[in-house]
């Protein structure tokens, strides 16, 4: 093999006067960078590393040190060492680059651009710990009225709702297939979801049986490949997401290499092992709004009305016209997930160029929405690069009602934001099959990783609202007069509906 | 005038006492007997200090018998011209069957005063009796859309608001409420915060047949509003009382009860919520489900009047006064009990709200109230 010129992305150095020669590092490196020189001590090859920082972390002694390589040569502004990597990549095997968890380039992010409000004397601030602070909220279907029977001071509500899921904080886990992550990861989610009253979601890799304990805490997704589909897998979650696309690759189909199709995968997708699980990039029945419609009223009619019907997009230019498009087909929940969200593998150039920030999609749709009189009807999901319960918040501000988490849970769970998910080698034991990998993360240590997380995320709500003097969480959606903004032109203001930091009530 | 510069002085030392928020009256006759305006004049300027003179009024019902089932549009407007214009909107959807300048007192500082003129109107179709909520709406917010030049006090038949810049007394004296008879009122002083003192902002705010006089701040106010844009209302009048108003309007079109109403302004906590018996728990839930958007976050006290009737309401966390006294077929309703003492001293029982629960007081003899 000729020889590569790029220069390795990352230095590794070895405190020799520390290393105690235990060998920790070559086991735990996913990607085979530390290797036993039998006797000649422990060989590094930096090439291979990726900046996981497994072996930093796991090292008894604190021998090793991780770091960025300050330089590849002359890059400059306009010509970033990223890109130059990425040239002389595409020179040596002509491939496009890939890669995984979401876009990371220096967009604006508007969420660092919008400051939350607070009470003072002419509207009082509530004490979290000593006034009820609810945030529990609903996701499905809102008829237009309340249909009540009975006489006046003995009403009783006339027709049932249409079915809902209740999430006692405003978070789900995004989808994440078994395939993609590990089944131990799988679980975790799925227990954490449980413990803490919300949703997980399979993705699109079909219902491992594992999974039955945790049905009332699932989604379950149909997508384009439709791996495990059936009648039982409809009726096994609580919402069916009729995923068209994710924020990481809008217009994109996946790609499952056989090799990863293991005889487990191969089961729970409905595959034969070994074989590529490919899923295209449209789904093959959905070529307008009116088959998405019928696909949504199949689904419906199938489980005799009682889920709610999600559709999950990548919030691209024209996101407000098909979000409303997406409500008149009858969807009963509709997710945007936006530029940063993240993936198991997609093209580089695709996941950071192609899309809308989050912020921006929810605003606009919100707006939209409303001004076609439709949106309280439904629920509006909000996902892609959410880092933080003020995120969070600002996006409710913004219209959401309720958000994904993705990376942020993975985060959580041990993730240091490689992005090196699609070659199965995780070092963190997150998106591996490998099972000398997978078993890095227990289940139930997992699990009480992300309740902490979220539990941690939930006080921080309350306190935002204590200050802010609103004890629900119903009275924030949309409000975006709790909201300012700070540095960002009109012309912006006017898409996120927010007002310049400054100016009043 | 020197007593009170001493009292200043001593807020250096941190005794100041901030006067906040708003001073809200009501009171009904249960028998449906009408009562002169002075009654409630009096009662709000005794809460005088609770008021800043940046706006002040009263909603009055069983005021225009004479006029039948007309509907009494009472609007704020700038000039003649502005007139003109909101006329055309109203013809084109109502019969004028009268119209005249309000009496007011212009005098001192009211001799600047905007033109305030109220019409009595009949709908052109009347056989479209159930669409005469929407067309009051629709009309109103034509209407609003001029503001400031020109908003609607009120619209409903046999009741009238009478609002402007000014404290409580001299918003009564300027429109001499003294030659009034209700048999329902309502008043109202502001001490605003948020929002300019203007004619229109003044309380009470009213669409069909309810009006509000509100004493407190929404912080929910941009979720109310986004929800209620979902159903043509606009918000012009740049005051957080609209959007109660308004999402009162809104609720009761959907047929609900005022019990319910209040449910969805102040819904009980979810916690409360387990606790009750399985229909009402259904019911309750529901409505939180379906217009959670519409609950009211914030402190606030609410006084909301209809056609035979009187509701008061506290948010979910007692954050704002509201006290109620009950005399024969009399009820007062006051942010303080002095408002009630003044005008009742021998008031049989005086109790204070509790917390996200509504008292709501009808005439019995509900007809007498009511247009026929
Ligand atoms: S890839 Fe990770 S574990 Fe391997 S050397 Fe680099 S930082 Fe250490
Ligand atoms: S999941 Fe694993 S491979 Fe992917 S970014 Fe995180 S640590 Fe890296």
């Amino acid at each position: 093999m000729p020889r590569s010129l790029i220069p390795p992305e990352f230095l590794v150095a070895r405190d020799e006067g520390r290393c105690l020669k235990c060998k920790a590092c070559v086991r735990q490196c996913g990607f085979g960078v530390h290797t036993d020189d039998q006797g000649r001590g422990i060989s590094i090859d930096e090439r291979r590393c990726v900046n996981c920082q497994r072996c930093v972390v796991m090292c008894p002694v604190g021998a090793l040190k991780v770091t960025a390589n300050p330089s590849v040569g002359r890059e400059n502004a306009y010509w970033p060492a990223s890109r130059l990597r990425e040239i002389w990549r595409q020179a040596e095997n002509g491939g496009s680059i890939l890669t995984g968890m979401g876009c990371d380039r220096n967009y604006p992010v508007y969420f660092d651009h919008l400051l939350l409000n607070a009470s003072q004397v002419t509207n009082p601030s509530i004490d979290p710990l000593r006034e009820p602070m609810e945030i529990r909220t609903f996701l499905g279907r809102k008829p237009e009225k309340v249909s009540i029977a009975g006489p006046p001071g003995a009403e009783r509500l006339a027709d049932p709702l249409p079915p809902v899921v209740q999430l006692e904080i405003p978070v789900m886990f995004a989808a994440m297939s078994f395939g993609s992550i590990s089944k131990n990861v799988v679980l975790a989610l799925a227990q954490a979801a449980k413990r803490l009253g919300i949703m997980f979601n399979t993705g699109e890799g079909g219902m491992s049986s594992v999974l039955a304990p945790y049905r009332e805490h699932m989604i379950v997704q149909v997508a384009s490949g439709r791996f495990g589909v059936d009648n039982a897998y409809l009726e096994a979650g609580r919402i069916i997401e009729i995923k068209i696309g994710q924020g990481a690759k809008p217009g994109i189909g996946g790609h499952l290499p056989g090799e990863k199709v293991n005889e487990e995968i191969a089961r729970t997708r409905g595959i034969p092992a070994g074989a590529d699980a490919i899923s295209p990039a449209p789904h093959h029945d959905i070529y307008s709004i009116e088959d998405l419609s019928q696909l949504i009223y199949t689904l419906k009619e199938a489980t005799d009305y009682r889920k709610p019907i999600a559709v999950k997009i990548a919030a691209v230019h024209n996101v407000a016209a098909i979000a409303s498009g997406i409500v008149r087909a009858g969807a009963d929940i509709v997710v945007l997930d936006g530029l940063r969200g993240g993936t198991g593998a997609a093209p580089k150039l695709i996941r950071d160029h192609i899309g809308l920030p989050v912020e921006l999609a929810t605003a606009v749709v919100d707006r939209r929405l409303r001004e076609e009189g439709i949106r309280e009807q439904v629920s509006l999901v909000a996902s892609g690069g959410i880092r933080s319960s003020a995120d969070l918040l600002k996006l409710i501000c913004l219209g959401a009602d309720a958000v994904y988490l993705g990376t942020a849970a993975l985060l959580a769970l041990g993730c240091h934001l490689c992005q090196k998910c699609y070659t199965g080698k995780c070092s963190w034991g997150i998106a591996t099959q490998d099972p000398s990998l997978t078993r890095r993360v227990d289940p139930q240590w997992g699990a009480t990783r992300l309740v902490n997380m979220l539990t941690a995320w939930g006080h921080e709500i309350k306190e935002f609202m204590g200050a802010m003097g609103i004890n629900a969480l119903e009275s924030f959606r949309g409000n975006r007069l709790q909201l300012r903004a700070v540095g960002l032109p009109q012309n912006e203001l006017d898409q996120l509906g927010v007002k310049q930091a400054g100016e009043a009530m | 005038m020197s007593e009170r510069k001493e009292d200043y002085h001593q807020s250096y030392e941190g005794k100041i006492r901030i006067p906040s928020g708003c001073a809200v009256a009501g009171l009904i006759n249960k028998a449906g007997k009408r009562v002169n305006g002075r009654t409630i004049g009096e009662m709000m300027a005794v809460m005088h200090e609770r008021s800043n003179g940046l706006g002040a009024g009263y909603a009055a019902y069983g005021i225009y018998p004479e006029y039948g089932k007309a509907y009494a549009f009472h609007l704020i407007l700038t000039d003649d011209q502005t007139r003109g214009e909101v006329e055309r909107i109203l013809v084109r959807n109502f019969k004028i069957i009268e119209q005249q300048e309000i009496p007011v007192r212009r005098t001192g500082r009211y001799k600047k005063a905007p033109l305030l003129w109220r019409y009595f109107c009949e709908p052109l179709r009347p056989d479209r009796e159930s669409a005469i909520e929407d067309l009051l709406l629709t009309t109103t917010m034509r209407i609003n859309r001029m503001a400031p030049r020109a908003s609607v006090m009120s619209c409903g038949q046999n009741l009238g608001v009478f609002k402007g810049v000014g404290y409580p007394e001299e918003i009564a004296e300027f429109y001499r409420i003294d030659q009034y008879l209700g048999y329902s009122w309502l008043g109202h002083g502001r001490f605003p915060t948020n929002t300019p003192g203007w004619w229109g902002g003044a309380h009470p705010f009213s669409l069909g047949e309810t009006a509000v006089v509100h004493n407190g701040e929404l912080s929910s106010y941009g979720t109310n509003k986004s929800v209620l844009e979902n159903f043509g209302y606009e918000l012009s009048l740049r005051t957080d009382t609209e959007v109660m108003a308004y999402a009162i309007h809104y609720l009761r079109r959907q047929n609900l009860s005022w019990p319910l109403v209040a449910k969805v302004l102040a819904p009980p906590h979810w916690a409360e919520l387990e606790r009750m018996a399985g229909p009402e728990r259904e019911l309750v839930a529901a409505l939180r489900r379906i217009y959670g958007g519409l609950m009211m976050n914030g402190p606030f006290s609410i006084i909301v009047a209809f056609h035979g009737g009187l509701m008061a309401l506290n948010d979910r966390l007692k954050l704002r006064s509201l006290v109620a006294g009950a005399s024969g077929a009399d009820l007062y309703l006051a942010s303080e009990e002095a408002a009630i003492r003044q005008v009742c001293p021998r008031v049989e029982e005086v109790w204070s709200l509790p917390a996200g629960e509504a008292l709501i007081c009808r005439a019995e003899e509900e007809s007498a109230c009511h247009v026929a």
